[in-house]
């Protein structure tokens, strides 16, 4: 009576796509995949936080400290090869978010969100007081390499392009078995009756502790990704305004699927750059209105499109069933 | 044939504030009965119930169930350990199926690391909550959207997860409340079948009397926190106080409700 899953199957042929676009795209488009990767990354740690009724005003925290740890690998340790960065990172990404963790996998709603915030803010002070890493201005990362080959740019830009593309389709696979899982379910139902769910036997602080942690993992991936795509890092990474992005990518995408982060991202950046072009003064006003019709019309994001919402996120935006 | 005390609760306070909502409460339970705690409302039947199952920690008084102290223990250990509830009103994950109800309830009593990357939908898991739900004659809704559900039907599902751990005490608060007046008799005899098929001891809160007297071997009475009566049907329900200050309140607020 097994259910043969398509979305891994899909997830590994969407990958494949984009991969052999790299023999037609030109440089710049390459970088704005990756960019709309990276973004997505951090997104989907987003969403996975959300379907537990936690909203995230911080996760630039790990987008940024993800980031740093790409600098400095390359500046303090030397370290370039960028498979050993994105692992590094990854750690760094998995330890941060274990301790931090600890305290807000304690907190809900608005004080989650808030405290999220908080701390991302504070180590956004840290980075802009410092000034051996360059205080508001950051630091550039130095270029990628291989396996201990030197590349030249062209070729460092086709490198993370490929390896962009394996990391999201290795992590798209991984979050989908997550949303499968069983702590995925028990997330989503923490999130819509956590009494409940102590009552049968489960411990929702532990269920979103390891929940956070995978997010900020995924967060840093993507900080990684993008200092290494840009060759530059700066503690704007971790302001309030990099955060509340992501949301924004969260909500013009929606929950229903992983695939939904990866949507949203490209439409963001899709509406960003026109915007950006069109109305190089107003194109905050045109993003604004975008989400303002987007919640409006599709509340459940764009991945609704493509397959109808189920009521979960029809319930958590009109409040909870009185009980 | 010896009997197994499973529940003993010894001298149990809790006050909030200067509200007293227990006051030396002394209950023994022994292997299977059936039974029902009457009162009026605020009379400490909820509160007794929350403090036992580990929802609220009482100011004094010690709970042993099953040989263990389990006063203070969180809901989950407490669900662990072999006592579950249901809810006045069915306490459900609204945004799931029926069947991912029951698999979040049979998931949440095993879950650990290995629970990132074990699906939920499982065929040993599905074959558990498949058999708790025709248990209880719900299992033609298990892939319905909880939003959809009658009222019996959701009292049956909040009943059906708090079983499918094989609870030793299932506690239930108020199983008929909420239902139709006909459909309280059919919900109750589903229930009862459904649990006697297991080992289940019950304690159950109830109003109507016509039902305590029908399913319960046994009565406690609980009036402004304290026990006034405990033991057999008959002779609680015949006891001056509580017929004073339960059943009369109860039969009068229902002729008052009806035209």
């Amino acid at each position: 009576m097994r259910q043969i899953d398509y979305s891994f199957i899909a997830i590994v042929l969407a990958a494949l796509l984009l991969a052999l676009g790299a023999v037609v795209f030109p440089l710049w488009l390459l970088s704005t995949i990756v960019n709309i990767i990276a973004k997505a990354l951090v997104v989907i740690g987003v969403i996975l936080l959300m379907r537990g009724g936690l909203v995230s005003f911080g996760q630039g925290l790990y987008y940024c400290i993800g980031g740093y740890v790409v600098g400095l690998g390359g500046q303090l340790l030397g370290i370039t090869d960028i498979v050993l960065l994105l692992v590094f990172a990854a750690i760094i990404g998995i330890v941060s978010g274990a301790v931090i963790g600890l305290l807000m996998s304690r907190f809900r709603e608005i004080f989650f969100a808030m405290f999220s915030l908080a701390i991302a803010m504070i180590l956004y002070g840290m980075l802009s007081q410092s000034q051996a890493l360059g205080s508001t201005d950051g630091f550039n990362v130095a270029r990628v390499t291989a396996l201990g080959i030197e590349l030249t740019a062209g070729q460092a830009s086709l490198l993370i392009y490929l390896v962009a593309c394996a990391l999201a389709a290795i992590l798209s696979i991984l979050t989908h078995i997550y949303y499968k899982s069983e702590v995925g379910f028990a997330c989503l139902a923490a999130g819509e009756n956590e009494v409940r769910l102590q009552y049968l036997g489960a411990t929702p602080n532990r269920i979103f502790y390891g929940t956070y942690i995978i997010a900020a993992t995924l967060a840093a991936l993507g900080g990684a990704l993008t200092a290494i795509n840009y060759g530059h890092v700066g503690p704007n990474m971790t302001y309030w305004t990099q955060s509340g992005e992501f949301i924004f990518i969260a909500l013009l995408g929606g929950s229903g699927s992983v695939m939904a982060a990866f949507v949203g991202s490209t439409l963001f950046e899709f509406v960003r750059t026109y915007a950006l072009e069109f109305a190089p003064d107003a194109w905050q006003l045109i993003l604004g209105t975008v989400l303002v019709l987007i919640i409006f019309f599709l509340p459940d994001g764009l991945w609704s499109l493509i397959q109808p919402a189920r009521s979960s996120a029809r319930i958590k935006r009109r409040g909870k069933a009185p009980s | 044939m010896t009997q197994k005390t499973i529940l003993e609760v010894r001298d149990l306070n809790k006050a909030f504030g200067a509200v007293v909502a227990a006051a030396d409460i002394n209950i023994e339970v022994t292997e299977g009965e059936i039974i029902a705690i009457i009162g009026a409302n605020g009379a400490g039947k909820t509160t007794f119930v929350n403090m036992v199952t580990g929802y609220l920690t009482p100011t004094t008084g010690t709970i042993r169930f099953l040989g263990q102290d389990i006063t203070g223990r969180a809901p989950a250990a407490v669900c662990k350990a072999g006592l579950t509830r249901s809810f006045q009103v069915a306490q459900l994950f609204p945004g799931l199926t029926v069947m991912e109800n029951m698999l979040v309830a049979f998931a949440s009593l095993r879950i650990g690391t290995a629970s990132f990357f074990t699906p939920l939908n499982n065929a040993a898991a599905r074959k558990t909550a498949l058999g708790v739900l025709s248990t209880f004659g719900i299992d033609p809704h298990a892939d319905a959207p909880v939003s959809a559900l009658a009222q019996g039907v959701r009292k049956l599902l909040d009943i059906s997860m708090a079983m499918i751990s094989g609870p030793s005490l299932l506690m239930l608060d108020e199983p008929t409340s909420g239902v139709a007046v006909d459909e309280k008799f059919p919900l109750m005899e589903t229930v009862m079948a459904g649990v006697r098929q297991t080992d289940a001891t019950i304690m159950f809160i109830e109003h109507d009397m016509e039902i305590v007297t029908r399913y319960a071997s046994r009565v406690i009475a609980f009036y402004e926190g304290t026990i006034i009566a405990d033991g057999p049907v008959a002779q609680v329900l015949d006891d001056e106080r509580v017929r004073k200050y339960i059943v009369g309140q109860i039969q009068a607020a229902a002729t008052a409700d009806s035209p």
